[in-house]
């Protein structure tokens, strides 16, 4: 994660299968960018983005901790989770895959759209994983100009 | 149209939200998919949908819906309605279907989202 010098900080932790908190942590987040007086529009780009890697932890991790970092030209998010990992992270990118449960469907997700709707909304996005151990999420969004 | 228009065509009950009936809404979109709702749902939408968990208030506030309606007669529970009342969101409640409430709507006039799918 690139977080220089003199920029805000906060952490946050997220707990997989929890579907009544699914979503705490990207509210908290949204709110937090709106007292600062982010552009709207940019606000909800990293609210949509934070939202689904929320859900994907909370659908297909143990646990997670999820950093927000503010600098003056741009807001980094980095969800760092325990989990099962991603196999084939290309594979897991196409809009449509998706490895949700029945449960999960019901609740009105598992479309496979998540991992491709962060990617559009994110200036930059990175994901890093090992399988049985975890995934890193590296989400940028830049506060003046691109995008 | 004025959300307590849309309230009277869908012969709605009020939720929660009675000071937001006079906030315009400019167009709708129904889906029980959340997913879809956040790939494709824009500011200020009017969210139906037959879905009544908690995340569909979260995901209503997370994409900046004006107000969300359940139809079938749903209801969220109460966890649902106060989340709706801290991020002021109205919430509505329709017996009619899906099909039916959005038709209506659509006929008195209310645009659906304009989003053009890359192909
Ligand atoms: N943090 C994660 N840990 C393990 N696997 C993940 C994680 N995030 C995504 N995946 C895998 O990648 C797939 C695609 O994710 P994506 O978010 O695009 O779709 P989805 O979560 O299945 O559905 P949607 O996001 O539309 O609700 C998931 O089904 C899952 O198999
Ligand atoms: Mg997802």
């Amino acid at each position: 994660m690139i977080c220089q010098g003199n920029g805000f900080i906060k952490k946050f932790n997220v707990q997989g299968r929890n579907f009544s908190h699914a979503g705490i942590v990207s509210t908290k987040i949204k709110e937090i960018l709106e007292e600062i007086g982010i552009a709207p529009a940019i606000i909800r780009r990293a609210a949509i983005a934070s939202y689904e890697a929320e859900m994907n932890i909370v659908m297909y991790a143990d646990h997670a901790e999820v950093i927000l970092c503010l600098s003056l030209s741009a807001i980094n998010i980095t969800f760092k989770d325990k989990g099962q990992g991603i196999n084939n992270i290309e594979l897991a990118m196409q809009e449509g895959y998706s490895t949700a449960t029945d449960e999960m469907r019901e609740m009105g997700f598992g479309a496979g759209l998540g991992l491709p709707n962060i990617k559009r909304n994110a200036d930059k996005l990175d994901i890093s994983s090992s399988p049985g151990k975890g995934t890193t999420l590296d989400v940028t969004f830049y506060l003046n100009g691109k995008k | 149209m004025k959300l307590k228009e849309i309230k009277e065509i869908l012969e709605a009950d009020l939720i929660c939200g009675e000071n937001y009936l006079d906030v315009e809404i400019e167009c709708a979109g129904g889906s029980d998919l959340m997913s879809d709702v956040l790939a494709f749902g824009q500011p200020g939408l009017l969210l139906l949908t037959g879905l009544s968990n908690i995340q569909t208030v979260r995901t209503a506030d997370i994409i900046g819906a004006n107000a969300v309606i359940y139809v079938r007669g749903k209801k969220p529970d109460s966890n649902g309605i106060e989340l709706a009342g801290q991020k002021n969101i109205p919430l509505l409640s329709t017996k009619f279907m899906m099909y039916k409430a959005c038709g209506l709507l659509y006929n008195h006039g209310l645009a659906g989202v304009e989003r053009t799918i890359k192909t």
